[in-house]
């Protein structure tokens, strides 16, 4: 028996050697005092914790779940995981309204795209932002995300489901909480690039959030819920022999690798089909079974912004090489620095200051950089960016729906 | 995904090489997992400092004759290894970061606990002296910032004195600072650089000039200039005397700013940069490695012409030790290792210690073996590799950068 291995726990925090350098690379260290910085907040804290239950420090709340920590170690200590794991478990009392109503994301979304002149114009209004920010405690600098009128789902079945079965060959789309109640035209650029490399696009059977909001606000038992009922319908669509593509690098990250760490949830059999949409098409192209023909008058200065669980994917080189392959494209990648918000962490009033102070060299960099716009494969970094650098934001494979010339990329591939 | 050559691990060795392959045009990618042993750098290099019995070396050069002829330097030849790192200070100055020294002639540095080691190079800002008679009648102010607890004064004092300078300490704040002391545990080098700047250097200037009062010179722990030279120029403008610096740990202030730039300047060339990625295994056709596989990328593989292996020793996991064996975990090179465990270590925890002699076996060209037989495209370059103790010998960075220097030539010159 080998005492050595089985003595590591599954969060790998016995091997911490205390180096420090996860403090180094944490973005919230870096500009907040109360927050004990990832060494400490992770595997030194775990270590009392593990003892007694007492030494769980509040001020956990102000980690980001970015994961740049877990980067940096050269130890491949799961810090994050640790920290969130202890929020779970120890953090004693229960989320609040205000935080229960930011992780319902989809909840919110259904309600606020039925009413979603009401709702954009009142989220708007002077009054409503100063009751927001007195009573919830969301802070009344934030501009919040447009709810859209019509649903993805809706726009999908009325609009596009019928011409996706003449396709032979399909991919699953998971498109998320933001597609669906925020901004369908993502996916609707989704659907006209998979068709045009002739994918038809399916959607997964009673798709819920991600859950990456409930978890950041410690609504577990729904959160769990959803990710049961999502690894439900991926299993389906994995046995159909579809891959399973997300636009967004935070629900992919957050089903690939959240389910199984925090939520317990086993997806060992479906991980690997679980994948962003900029991998699946560069694979494509990278082994040649599909081909894309650019127009010849796109000319764009793009900037790339790098959100944190794209760095934790190592996914970043997919995303930018597409950008690259686009012949009029001026390409400048920023450096890879988190942008604050961490999903719903920078509505929070107490956290707003932090938000902004965090994001302050990457809108700097994006001003100084002059690009027509951001890509970027993160819709709380959209909103983020958008409010702080006043810059907008596209995603990478909405770049890819207005670069591309349609028709001749259809002819490329046989669509007819 | 197809490059021209492919590095894995981006310390001191894999950020060289890369930098080298970058620059001749050639599409590069680098692969680490994690952050490397740069991040407890010293601020100086080592060549050669000690050897053959002789516990510190003036001519380090002439030395490294004769070493053992299975020794780096003397694998490569020692004209050439001399010629290859005097790329190194023009390489480092074209990344931002100033040093000095001498391959013919050590010097000295000091370390946190007031020990005189050899160096081959040292940054500019820091404690360094030409000759052990320098610092006699001298009058240093060693300064530390109010409760810092990685730097250790009396030690250094100490130091200082045994060399015949005279010492006077003190301990300085400035209130933005203060924001830091409500985690106790918070008060590191690396974190006090991210607000020393600005008018909190101001400050900070005002503190030491009258703290130095006197002195001839002063001394300080490394707790400024983590992304830039400024704060350090801005302290100098506001003290009428010499500053020098010491770096402490753990995660030294130097060591960031070097790994960054380094990384910086090899983005700048053109190179792929991936953080945060474990390469895995290797495909093998023949005697070349054709794709090599990582955790992120999961059966996606990533091929080259050339491969360069840089994971370091024990410390950055390119060498493993279990209860029974030590193996190099990525490909299963062949290493040179005691297969008994007791022949490991010696009980003697000063003596130079046998595992850290370890490391893969390559050819003159530093190309490693697998089951015995050379493989044609791929490199090993820094820790990992074996035939020296660079603890008990001082010579880290110099065979990491000679070594490194060597591979990229031999790539970019085929
Ligand atoms: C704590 C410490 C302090 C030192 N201080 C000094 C000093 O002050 N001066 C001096 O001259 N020398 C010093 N040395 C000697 C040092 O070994 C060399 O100077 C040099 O930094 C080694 O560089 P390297 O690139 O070979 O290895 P490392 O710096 O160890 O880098 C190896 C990198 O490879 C990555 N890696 C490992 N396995 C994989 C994998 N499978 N896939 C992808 N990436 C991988 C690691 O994460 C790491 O980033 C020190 C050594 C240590 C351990
Ligand atoms: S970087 Fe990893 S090993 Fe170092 S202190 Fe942080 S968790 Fe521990
Ligand atoms: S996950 Fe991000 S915010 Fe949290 S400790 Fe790690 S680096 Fe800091």
């Amino acid at each position: 028996m080998n005492l050595q291995e089985q003595n590591i726990s599954d969060n790998n925090f016995e091997s911490c050697i205390k180096c420090t350098i996860c403090t180094v690379y944490c973005p919230v260290t870096a500009v907040n005092p109360d927050y004990p910085g990832p060494k400490q907040a992770g595997p030194d804290g775990e270590r009392y914790r593990l003892k007694r239950p007492y030494f769980y420090d509040e001020a956990l709340k102000y980690c980001l779940n970015c994961k740049r920590c877990e980067v940096a170690c050269p130890n491949d200590v799961k810090i994050g995981d640790i920290i969130q794991a202890a929020r779970i478990k120890y953090a004693s009392h229960g989320p609040s309204l205000r935080d229960t109503m930011l992780a319902n994301t989809d909840f919110m979304g259904q309600f606020a795209t039925r009413l979603a002149p009401v709702v954009n114009f009142s989220l708007g209004l002077k009054p409503v932002k100063y009751l927001m920010d007195k009573v919830l405690r969301i802070d009344d600098h934030r501009t919040f995300p447009k709810y859209s009128g019509t649903r993805f789902e809706s726009w999908f079945r009325k609009k596009a489901e019928a011409a996706q079965e003449s396709f032979t060959k399909h991919v699953s789309y998971f498109h998320g909480c933001y597609v669906n109640y925020n901004y369908p035209q993502l996916g609707k650029d989704l659907v006209t690039v998979m068709n045009a490399l002739g994918y038809g696009v399916r959607l997964l059977d009673r798709e819920k959030c991600c859950g990456v909001a409930k978890i950041a606000n410690r609504c577990i038992d729904e959160a769990t819920r959803d990710g049961e009922n999502n690894l439900r319908a991926i299993r389906e669509a994995v046995g159909r022999g579809d891959e399973v593509l997300a636009t967004s690098s935070t629900c992919c990250f957050t089903m690939r690798d959240e389910y199984p760490h925090l939520l317990h949830l086993d997806n060992h059999d479906v991980r690997d089909h679980i994948m962003l949409a900029t991998l699946f098409i560069y694979r494509l192209l990278d082994e040649g079974k599909a081909r894309i023909a650019f127009r010849k008058d796109y000319r764009k200065k793009i900037a790339y912004h790098t959100p944190c669980h794209m760095e934790k994917l190592g996914w970043t080189i997919f995303s930018t090489s597409l950008l690259q392959m686009i012949p009029g494209v001026d390409f400048i990648k920023l450096d890879s620095h988190c942008c604050g918000i961490a999903g719903t962490y920078g509505f929070k009033k107490e956290n707003y200051a932090y938000s902004q102070g965090i994001g302050a060299p990457l809108f700097d960099q994006i001003r100084a950089s002059g690009c027509d716009f951001v890509a970027c494969d993160c819709e709380t970094c959209k909103w983020q960016i958008e409010m702080s650098a006043g810059v907008p934001v596209l995603n990478p494979i909405s770049v890819l729906a207005d670069a591309i010339d349609i028709e001749e990329t259809r002819r490329l591939n046989g669509v007819s | 995904m197809k490059f021209d050559t492919i590095i894995i691990g981006g310390g001191l060795s894999g950020l060289v090489c890369g930098i080298e392959c970058a620059r001749s045009g050639r599409r590069t990618a680098i692969v680490s997992a994690g952050q490397s042993a740069l991040h407890f750098w010293s601020g100086s290099f080592e060549f050669l400092g000690s050897q053959g019995g002789k516990r510190i070396i003036e001519k380090p050069l002439y030395h490294a004759g004769s070493l053992d002829p299975s020794h780096p330097y003397r694998k490569i030849g020692i004209d050439r290894t001399a010629a290859l790192l005097d790329r190194t200070v023009p390489l480092l100055a074209e990344a931002g970061i100033k040093a000095h020294g001498s391959l013919e002639r050590n010097h000295y540095r000091m370390t946190p606990l007031g020990f005189t080691k050899p160096a081959w190079l040292t940054l500019d800002d820091y404690l360094a002296f030409g000759n052990l008679s320098d610092l006699e009648g001298k009058k240093a102010a060693v300064i530390n910032i109010y409760s810092y607890i990685d730097f250790y004064p009396r030690f250094l004092e100490a130091g200082l004195r045994k060399l015949g300078a005279e010492c006077t300490s003190a301990d300085v704040n400035v209130p933005q600072l203060d924001i830091l002391r409500q985690s106790t545990t918070e008060m590191r080098a690396t974190n006090m650089s991210r607000f020393l700047r600005d008018d909190a250097v101001d400050a900070l200037a005002r503190e030491v000039e009258k703290a130095s009062a006197g002195a001839d010179m002063v001394v300080m722990p490394a707790v400024l200039g983590i992304f830039s030279d400024e704060p350090v120029a801005r302290l100098r403008r506001g003290v009428s005397r010499p500053i020098y610096f010491v770096a402490t740990t753990p995660a030294s202030v130097p060591g960031v700013r070097c790994q960054l730039s380094l990384r910086d300047l090899f983005i700048r060339l053109g190179g792929q940069f991936m953080p945060g990625d474990t390469v895995t295994r290797g495909d093998f056709q023949g005697n070349r490695l054709r794709k090599i596989y990582t955790v992120n990328f999961g059966d996606i593989p990533l091929e080259a012409d050339n491969f360069v292996i840089s994971t370091g020793s024990f410390f950055g996991h390119g060498l493993i030790a279990d209860l029974e064996k030590i193996y190099e975990p990525v490909f299963g090179l062949d290493i040179e290792a005691a297969p008994n465990r007791d022949d490991w270590y010696d009980k003697d925890f000063y003596a130079p210690q046998p595992y850290m002699g370890y490391g893969v076996v390559t050819d003159t060209h530093f190309r490693p073996r697998r089951h015995g037989e050379t493989v044609d495209n791929l490199y090993a370059t820094g820790a990992l590799l074996s035939g020296f103790n660079a603890l008990h010998e001082g010579s880290g960075a110099g065979i990491t950068l000679a070594t490194a220097f060597h591979a990229a030539d031999q790539i970019t010159k085929e």
